[in-house]
């Protein structure tokens, strides 16, 4: 775990760090940070508490409390992972933790478009690969992420990525930080409200 | 003639623009907040320095942390306190109608809106809660978001999105006695995976849909979610329109009739084109009940927890999990599991018609001797109905505790929650591991009949035997 923490900003095109491995398919986001440490009104304090009552039962063998994942900030996972809230405090918890990508065998929708929101490009990839992956990382993988060409690099080999190619987008022009992009169409936001036939009809609405 | 469905049609007169990535900004017509997930988008705007746009546009209310025992302010939880306090802040200092405690509407969040009239068919929903599929029961597209979505709808009204392709879901012939919507989304659940919906919208449709209430067709869509789904819905029909129809913030007089005309024409096409399409056959539907760590993971009442090798290779890992999780042997009856702890409440089955049926099965019989049990409403509407009906006594004379509204047990962030390993029966709609408050608490999810079924005679059992006697 990184001991400062920096938010990701801007244009995010190159992510070089240190595999850790975490096997399991449905991995939810409970899981990921408990519910009790949604009882927050900032995400500072989230990094620690992550996979919190999963570590506990390990007892110090869970890949999060790995000496050799310490530094660590390339997640490997398999399918559906964060299924489950919409807590964005799941991420958040991760990034904190000091994860700067994801890559697995597929995520759960509104947990893939949360690590979106807040910088965290997730990638996909076939399970025979991830599970090649996963094998390595645990004696230590060092991969050099390339979005744009969306490959994983290490010194010996290359291994092809998936990504949506909007969201590769977003990260590559820094648009994944979405508000001021949105804002960007005021003005046909105010016409849109115009035409929308439930806002006429609705004199009770702000009742 | 168009092929269009709801969603095309709903997803198209939202949208504003093409964003230059290749997502597109659509319109939110409706937004809900609440106390957890909100106050941090409140605090990015601020850093932004930024306004809500439109603040009529935002409802709030309080849900995931007030306690069910006592709601007197200050909260006993300092932390709890601090969340309905800034959300307080939040909404006075944006001008945001809430519905706090004691107003009379306060509840689950997707308990509120849709009693309210504010949930209505064609419009886009955003909550920063993944149940925000509920509102789909009327024909909105609805769906979760995240905190920084959040932001981004308070900011603009608006998100960056892309568009859902649409499976239809036909659920044909009709749902036999003592099988209701909860155990037919189990069951839809359990034949598609819980990660089958991924990128996809759910349509469900067919004759044991349109035989459905509201609040029934809202449990389905509430569970849209479990089964990977974002988003859920049902064409509206004159039951939607019934419903609506004199709710405190619905269209009236004039107003009322344009908006039922325009409704009608937001209906899926009879040709409209799907990405995809299955058939669920209602009438071979049980009642339905969990036994393992995903809300995949269930059977029929009179079947066996699946051997491994009843499983596809994908299901297996995950099985192998559930087993020594839950502590159930592949092959063991799930019928007779004794049970600890039944709950009715939650977003999926908190509403007044969930506490009628299950009040019946309660009706004249005592809660088995070490279980305890207690029913959550929904609302703060949904209690006071209950209790004009005196289904309140009925529970209390039962032996189950009567609380007030709110989130409860569902997850556990306020003082509900499970002890050790104890199992509950619960109404809710997640069985994750740790969900309802201890890290190795059990949990069955089934509906309310068969919860109330459960707390009698202590055990998990098939409450078509209760509706015989
Ligand atoms: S009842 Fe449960 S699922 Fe529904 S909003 Fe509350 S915590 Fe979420």
């Amino acid at each position: 775990m990184t001991g400062d923490f920096f938010a990701p900003q801007g244009k995010i095109k190159i992510i070089k760090g240190r595999c850790i491995s975490l096997i399991g398919d449905d991995i939810d986001t409970d899981r990921i940070i408990p519910a009790r440490f949604l009882k927050c009104v900032t995400f500072d304090s989230l990094g620690s508490a992550v996979f919190e009552d999963d570590r506990k039962d390990l007892k110090g063998k869970h890949p999060f409390d790995l000496t050799i994942n310490k530094n660590s900030s390339i997640l490997i996972v398999n399918s559906n992972f964060g299924c489950g809230s919409s807590r964005e405090h799941a991420p958040q918890a991760l990034l904190r933790w000091g994860i700067r990508a994801i890559i697995g065998e597929s995520f759960a929708e509104i947990f893939y478009s949360n690590c979106v929101a807040i910088g965290i490009p997730c990638f996909t990839m076939d399970k025979i690969s991830i599970n090649t992956i996963q094998e390595k990382s645990e004696k230590g993988l060092i991969f050099d992420i390339d979005i744009s060409k969306a490959e994983a690099r290490t010194s010996e080999s290359k291994f092809k990525l998936e990504i949506k190619s909007s969201s590769r987008n977003m990260f590559l022009s820094g648009e994944w930080d979405a508000t001021s992009t949105l804002l960007n169409n005021s003005s046909l936001i105010e016409e849109k409200i115009k035409q929308l036939p439930y806002v006429q009809l609705n004199e009770d609405f702000s009742k | 003639m168009s092929q269009y469905t709801l969603f095309d049609k709903v997803w198209d007169l939202h949208k504003v623009a093409d964003l230059p990535g290749g997502s597109s900004q659509i319109f939110i017509g409706l937004h809900l907040i609440h106390e957890v997930t909100s106050p941090q988008a409140f605090g990015a705007l601020k850093d932004k320095n930024l306004n809500v746009k439109f603040p009529s546009r935002t409802v709030a209310t309080v849900d995931h942390i007030v306690p069910t025992d006592n709601q007197s302010r200050p909260f006993k939880d300092i932390l709890a306190e601090q969340m309905i306090d800034t959300l307080e802040k939040n909404c006075a200092d944006h001008k945001i109608r809430f519905f706090n405690i004691g107003s009379g509407s306060q509840g689950i969040v997707h308990v509120v809106a849709p009693e309210l009239g504010l949930t209505q068919p064609g419009m886009t929903i955003a909550c920063g809660d993944s149940h925000t599929s509920t509102h789909g029961a009327f024909g909105s597209i609805a769906f979760g978001i995240g905190t920084s979505q959040v932001r981004d709808v308070l900011a603009s009204q608006t998100l960056a999105m892309n568009k859902l392709k649409v499976r239809k879901i036909f659920c044909k012939n009709k749902l036999t006695d003592g099988v209701y919507a909860k155990d037919l989304v189990l069951h839809i659940i359990n034949q598609l995976g819980v990660k089958a919906g991924v990128g996809y919208a759910y349509e469900f449709t067919g004759p044991a849909i349109s035989e459905l209430s509201m609040e029934e067709r809202m449990t389905i869509c509430n569970m849209s979610i479990e089964g990977g789904a974002r988003c859920g819905y049902i064409n509206p029909d004159e039951t939607t329109f019934n419903y609506i129809k004199e709710k405190k913030c619905s269209p009236k007089n004039q107003n009322w009739h344009l908006a039922v005309k325009w409704w009608k024409s937001l209906v899926s096409e009879e040709n409209a084109i799907y990405d995809d399409e299955i058939i669920i056959d209602a009438a071979k539907v049980e009642p339905t009940v969990t036994w393992g760590i995903t809300p995949g993971q269930s059977v029929g009442i009179n079947q066996k927890i699946p051997e491994l090798n009843d499983l596809s290779k994908d299901d297996q890992f995950i099985a192998g999990e559930a087993y020594e999780y839950m502590g159930f042997n592949p092959g063991q009856k799930i019928k007779n599991t004794p049970i600890d702890v039944c709950f009715i409440g939650s977003c999926t089955n908190g509403r007044i018609s969930d506490l009628r049926v299950a009040s019946k099965i309660v009706k004249g019989n005592r809660v088995a001797p070490h279980i305890k049990a207690f029913v959550v409403p929904g609302s703060e509407k949904v209690a006071k109905e209950a209790i004009h009906e005196g289904l309140d006594e009925i529970f209390k004379q039962a032996g189950f505790q009567w609380r007030e509204p709110g989130c409860s047990m569902c997850l556990a962030m306020n003082p509900d929650k499970l002890k050790g390993n104890q199992i509950s029966a619960s109404s809710s709609n997640r069985n994750f591991k740790g969900r309802q408050g201890s890290p190795n608490g059990r949990t069955l999810l089934m509906s309310p009949a068969m919860v109330a079924a459960a707390a009698i005679s202590g055990k998990v059992c098939d409450v078509r035997d209760f509706l015989k006697k």
